[in-house]
């Protein structure tokens, strides 16, 4: 398959945060990519790499077989702009038409509304617009040039339900017809709905890259913990630690690990399991990134 | 290419056309100083009355230009939306000529009070050719500034661009002879003048109003700071990222 978009090696640092380390990435034709990952993981600089808003500190990007810093080359992308930012004092009609101004292939104004759901607004200015108008026409304006590639940063926070679906329905048809996208999100349950493939990014890195189904895994894991003396040595383990008298362990089969626990007689009081939360896996997963670095 | 220019003169109009309270602050200035400094100390002499009024036709120009512009940059990039305007296809080209479009048209009508203040105020005599000619070199003469206010908007935040801008503005004004005429200064600012931006673009416009023979050197360096502000710009927005949101 064709690459789109590729990091090779790319970091990023500001000042001495280090943003990304060495992380390389190839995007595909028709893909639909989830960029999975806690706050300031490193998700929205590798987007501003991707589409020449920032250059990496080392390292290359490439986009359509050029640099991302190539005004022509961004012929072929669309981007969603931060809702908060949209010129209060403009018209809808007005931004679509200056965004879509800037592309040789384009969506007439009025049918870009239409499938946002924005037909009725296009006299309407921006000021007076709901957060989820706001949102939406955000959305709608990466699609403007009739892109090859989209870059969604947060697509759906802000929308109710309804809405939501409403913008996965428009991401999907796009990706039908040949579209490719990346987007992030820090909800689980819109990467499952829309990626096929999952990207886990943390400490600025690419720690998990695969299906749903294999990042749905690391996400599953339960925390096991009890009081004990010492950290049992048990197959179902994944990661395990000990504080203040308690063992805290991680397992993808919290049913096994405690049955193992049992039958191995060992002593243990309190016994509490809980499932992680996405951004307490994330957490769990970079933490050991750390102890390996 | 060209066509991008529009689309962002276009764009930059309707911003500023939806808040006109900054037409009126720009064209304020310079009517208030004509009627200051102008009115009361030349307005009785037809020929000095012509060169002053082009004086301060520039000086408003000039603040339109390096202030105005330094700080409408600056504070754009604070925005969210700026970040994103650089995502689009288009190099600096068409949003510094969308900006430069704008800001020329703004300041000419600026210009209007101080043109009716000097018809009706003082002897100040010019034909409507002239007034054209005039007005052309207005425009020509605005250019190295707002190279300057495109770079400082570019290069540091809103409220170093309103220092920034300032501490520049007044000596270059005052260098080229544009709030009192050369001849009164001291000879250090005489031997600076004719190196000074302001000075080549004063004397293009006495050139169009009164047919005086620009000096050369002038013209020269002019064109020399046209050169060096456009590049400066360029770097300037090629280096800035914007500021970080996430």
């Amino acid at each position: 398959m064709t690459v789109l978009a590729r990091a090779i090696d790319a970091t990023r640092r500001y000042g001495d945060v280090l943003a990304l380390d060495r992380v390389s990435l190839d995007i595909r034709a028709g893909e639909l990519i989830g960029l999975l990952g806690p706050n300031g993981a490193g998700k929205s600089t590798l987007i501003n790499l991707f589409v020449g808003l920032r250059r990496p500190t080392s390292g290359t990007m490439e986009l359509l077989g050029g640099s991302p810093s190539d005004p022509a080359v961004r012929r072929s992308i669309g981007v969603t702009p931060q809702e908060t930012g949209l010129p209060e004092s403009l018209r809808v009609g007005e931004i679509v038409d200056f965004v879509s101004a800037h592309f040789p292939e384009r969506y007439g104004t009025a049918e870009l509304l239409a499938r946002f759901g924005l037909g009725d607004l296009v006299k309407r200015q921006v000021g007076g617009l709901s957060g989820g108008q706001k949102r939406r026409l955000a959305v709608a304006l990466a699609f403007a040039g009739r892109p090859r590639l989209v870059f969604l940063d947060e697509p759906t926070t802000g929308l109710d339900v309804e809405a939501r679906r409403t913008l996965w329905e428009g991401i999907r048809s796009f990706h039908a017809d040949g579209g490719t996208v990346v987007l992030t999100s820090h909800y689980l349950e819109e990467i499952e709905a829309l990626a096929q493939r999952v990207v886990v990014i943390g400490l600025g890195r690419v720690l998990a890259d695969g299906t749903v189904q294999a990042v749905r895994d690391v996400v599953g894991v339960r925390r096991v913990s009890f009081a004990a003396p010492a950290v049992p040595d048990l197959p179902s383990i994944m990661r395990s630690s000990v504080e203040d008298g308690r063992v805290h362990l991680l397992t993808t089969d919290s049913d096994l690990l405690v049955t193992e626990l049992v039958r191995a007689g060992t002593a243990f009081a309190d016994l509490e399991v809980r499932p992680t939360s996405l951004e307490e896996a994330f957490i769990t997963i970079t933490s050991k990134e750390e102890a390996r670095a | 290419m060209p066509n991008l220019i529009l689309t962002h003169t276009r764009y930059q109009f309707l911003e500023q056309l939806r808040v006109p309270i900054a037409l009126v602050a720009s064209a304020f200035f310079p009517a208030a100083a004509m009627l200051a400094f102008v009115v009361p100390f030349a307005g009785a002499d037809p020929a000095s009355a012509t060169q002053a009024t082009a004086g301060m036709m520039l000086f408003g120009a000039m603040s339109a230009a390096l202030i105005g512009l330094s700080i409408s940059v600056a504070q754009d990039r604070e925005q969210p939306w700026d970040p994103y305007l650089r995502t689009l296809p288009a190099g600096p080209l068409p949003r510094f000529g969308g900006r430069i479009v704008t800001t020329m048209a703004s300041m000419l009508l600026s210009v209007v009070p101080v043109l009716l203040i000097s018809a009706f105020l003082t002897a100040a005599a010019v034909s409507p050719l002239r007034l054209a000619l005039g007005i052309g070199a207005l425009l020509v003469g605005s250019v190295p500034f707002m190279l300057m206010g495109l770079f400082i908007g570019y290069a540091v935040s809103p409220k170093a661009a309103i220092a920034v801008s300032q501490v520049t503005y007044f000596p270059i004004a005052a260098l080229g002879g544009l709030l009192m005429p050369l001849e009164v200064m001291p000879s250090f600012v005489q031997s600076l003048a004719p190196f000074v931006p302001s000075r080549g673009a004063i004397e293009l416009m006495w050139a169009a109003v009164a047919g005086r023979t620009p000096s050369p050197v002038s013209l020269a360096a002019f064109a020399a700071w046209i050169i060096l502000a456009a590049a400066a710009a360029t770097w300037a927005y090629r280096r800035d990222e914007g500021r970080r949101f996430s």
